[in-house]
């Protein structure tokens, strides 16, 4: 009997390091190339090519001046966070408005409104992209942040509805029907009662909109081509095309581009983690 | 929900309405403008012959019958229709297949499971254009740091993106290392909520691992195995940015690695290499990969659903 459990225990035992060691050798095949590019960022372009393992010379900043010197990454970052923050902000605004509308009011229609709405999540847009950019030629908005902002909010509207309709079903009705006793108008509940309540679903649906459409890189390749104006994943591929040789700036481009979003991941990586995997987690 | 009507109503109906309909407003006129309306002209565009942005005259089936029967069209989308399918199948077996034993490993809980989880994801939350630039780099043949890893123990220079054999197997990789976060953390939550009796019970009788994984984990998971495949045969039929950054918008070489979404693409806004660029038939491929996407899903529910059922 004790031999038996004694068996088990470091059979166990053998089996736990197995996998702690196929988990580290995981950690480390995701890590590593991340590692060696930020390294490779600090080298000079016969450092990379001839000690590529190594850590670099000296710890220098000179790819990273000619980064901002010589390009126009700065512009790009710049419009990446522009266009995310209206794209995000609009798609709270609008989506909050409708699901406020849907879940707190009864009204002919409702369910037929937040059908459509679903419908639009099973609509991949990049596929109706030759119609939309003749839409959006007509209105004047090929080639302009509105345009692919709006693009961003039509994509963003549908879950982002989804969720909010579900989150503010959830609420209390007690709260909102006291507020209209004492004669509150239906939008100071909405305003001061009810929405400072879905501050989580909040973070869910901006977390959600905001990592792909940051990293979009489809839309404004079809729909910007002012470089002023284009976004941080599209000007790579501009920059890339003119420092093709330059290993040392190219890195260190790819590191600069990686660093925003890398660092707001470590700080909220459980609501990024929650907030993209949501759509597939029932 | 059905706790009677609003005094609001009884008290001003029209402007109950109006607060509701202005409430809902903003949100339907972007879906009407920006969703449906090309959604359906995408449908109607794909019978039209285009002159430049301006279609030009109903002309029935001629675009599809171009894409799907007239060389070198149907040779080009048969080509990438190819390597859509071997992307699916490859990115079900090699990132799925091991985003499961992952996830195996991780529900153990063992020390460091938690930051493993967050290092997995991380390039999840990284752009495309990121990671197939970096690869592209990493898999260089002279300078590259695969080549140079692979130098230390003899093995000799591979031009892994130039050789037409290795190329897109070298495309998806990259894939698999940027997305391989993605069902893994899916499929663990899916194990995590199998109850711990279930798992105990079966520990009791003397299940081993191997047993535990295939008799109780793998049915009963089988939700999140749907969610996976599904996800997977989508982001397959619209790959686009990885190939794009890493092979070009040709697919290169010589069309190894070339996909639907790049083909599509050149179709729709032209490229300098090929110089076509016609809306007629850009929009009945699309048309064509959403029917693929929509049917395949449909069907594809159906069929898992009940398998989750009867597993």
């Amino acid at each position: 009997m004790s031999a038996t459990a004694h068996r088990g225990q470091s059979g166990e035992l053998l089996r736990n390091g197995a996998i702690q060691l196929m988990l580290g050798l995981n950690a480390i095949i995701m890590i590593y190339p991340l590692f060696v590019m930020v390294m490779s960022s600090f080298k000079t372009n016969a450092e990379i090519f001839s000690s590529p393992f190594a850590l670099p010379a000296h710890f220098s900043l000179a790819n990273a001046e000619r980064v901002w010197s010589e390009t126009n990454f700065v512009r790009y970052l710049a419009n990446s966070v522009g266009i995310t923050v209206a794209a995000v902000a609009l798609i709270l605004l609008f989506s909050t408005m409708a699901a406020y509308a849907i879940a707190r009011y009864q009204f002919r229609l409702s369910a037929l409104v937040l059908m459509f709405f679903l419908s639009g999540m099973t609509v991949p847009l990049k596929l109706a992209i030759i119609p939309l950019f003749i839409q959006l030629d007509s209105l004047g908005l090929v080639d302009s942040y509105a345009g692919l902002v709006l693009v961003y909010v039509a994509m963003g509207i549908p879950s982002a509805v989804f969720i909010m309709t579900g989150f503010l079903r959830t609420l209390p009705r007690e709260l909102e029907e006291s507020a209209r006793m004492d004669g509150a108008s239906e939008f100071r509940i909405m305003r001061s009662i009810m929405l400072p309540l879905a501050r989580p679903a909040f973070v869910i649906v901006a977390i959600q909109n905001a990592v792909p459409i940051w990293n979009d890189f489809f839309f404004p390749l079809v729909l910007i081509t002012s470089d002023n104006l284009k976004t941080l994943p599209q000007g790579l591929t501009v920059f890339v095309g003119e420092f093709t040789t330059d290993w040392g700036v190219l890195f260190t481009g790819l590191t600069l581009a990686a660093l925003p979003i890398t660092l707001l991941y470590t700080v909220l990586s459980k609501q990024f983690i929650s907030g993209i995997t949501q759509g597939a987690i029932k | 929900m059905n706790n009677g009507r609003r005094h609001t109503k009884k008290a001003f109906p029209w402007r109950r309405s109006l607060w509701i309909a202005s409430l809902l407003a903003p949100a339907l006129v972007v879906m009407v403008l920006l969703v449906l309306w090309p959604l359906l002209s995408a449908f109607r565009l794909a019978f039209y012959e285009f002159n430049g942005l301006q279609p030009t005259g109903f002309i029935g089936f001629e675009n599809f019958r171009k894409v799907l029967f007239e060389q070198p069209y149907s040779g080009w989308t048969y080509n990438a229709l190819k390597h859509n399918i071997i992307a699916f199948v490859a990115l079900m077996v090699f990132e799925n297949g091991t985003a499961f034993l992952l996830a195996y490993a991780l529900l153990k809980a063992l020390p460091g499971h938690r930051i493993h989880q967050v290092i997995v994801f991380l390039p999840v939350v990284l752009s495309a254009v990121i990671v197939g630039f970096l690869w592209k780099l990493f898999l260089h043949p002279l300078f590259g740091l695969v080549n140079q890893t692979l130098a230390l123990v003899g093995i000799g220079a591979i031009p892994w993106l130039g050789n037409e054999h290795t190329a897109l197997g070298s495309v998806l990789f990259a894939n698999v290392w940027h997305w391989l976060g993605f069902p893994t953390l899916v499929l663990l939550a899916g194990m995590q909520r199998v109850s711990k009796e279930v798992i105990e019970a079966a520990r009791l009788d003397g299940a081993g691992d191997y047993v535990l994984m295939t008799k109780i984990i793998w049915p009963l998971i089988a939700p999140s195995v749907t969610i996976v495949t599904i996800l997977t045969f989508i982001g397959s039929f619209n790959w686009f940015e990885i190939p794009y950054v890493m092979a070009g918008l040709t697919g290169s070489p010589g069309g190894a690695t070339d996909v639907l979404g790049l083909y599509f693409y050149r179709t729709a806004f032209g490229s300098t290499t090929t110089g076509i660029q016609d809306f007629g038939q850009g929009s009945a491929l699309a048309v064509m990969m959403f029917i693929i996407v929509a049917g395949v899903t449909a069907i594809a529910l159906r069929y898992l659903r009940r398998r989750e059922i009867e597993l």
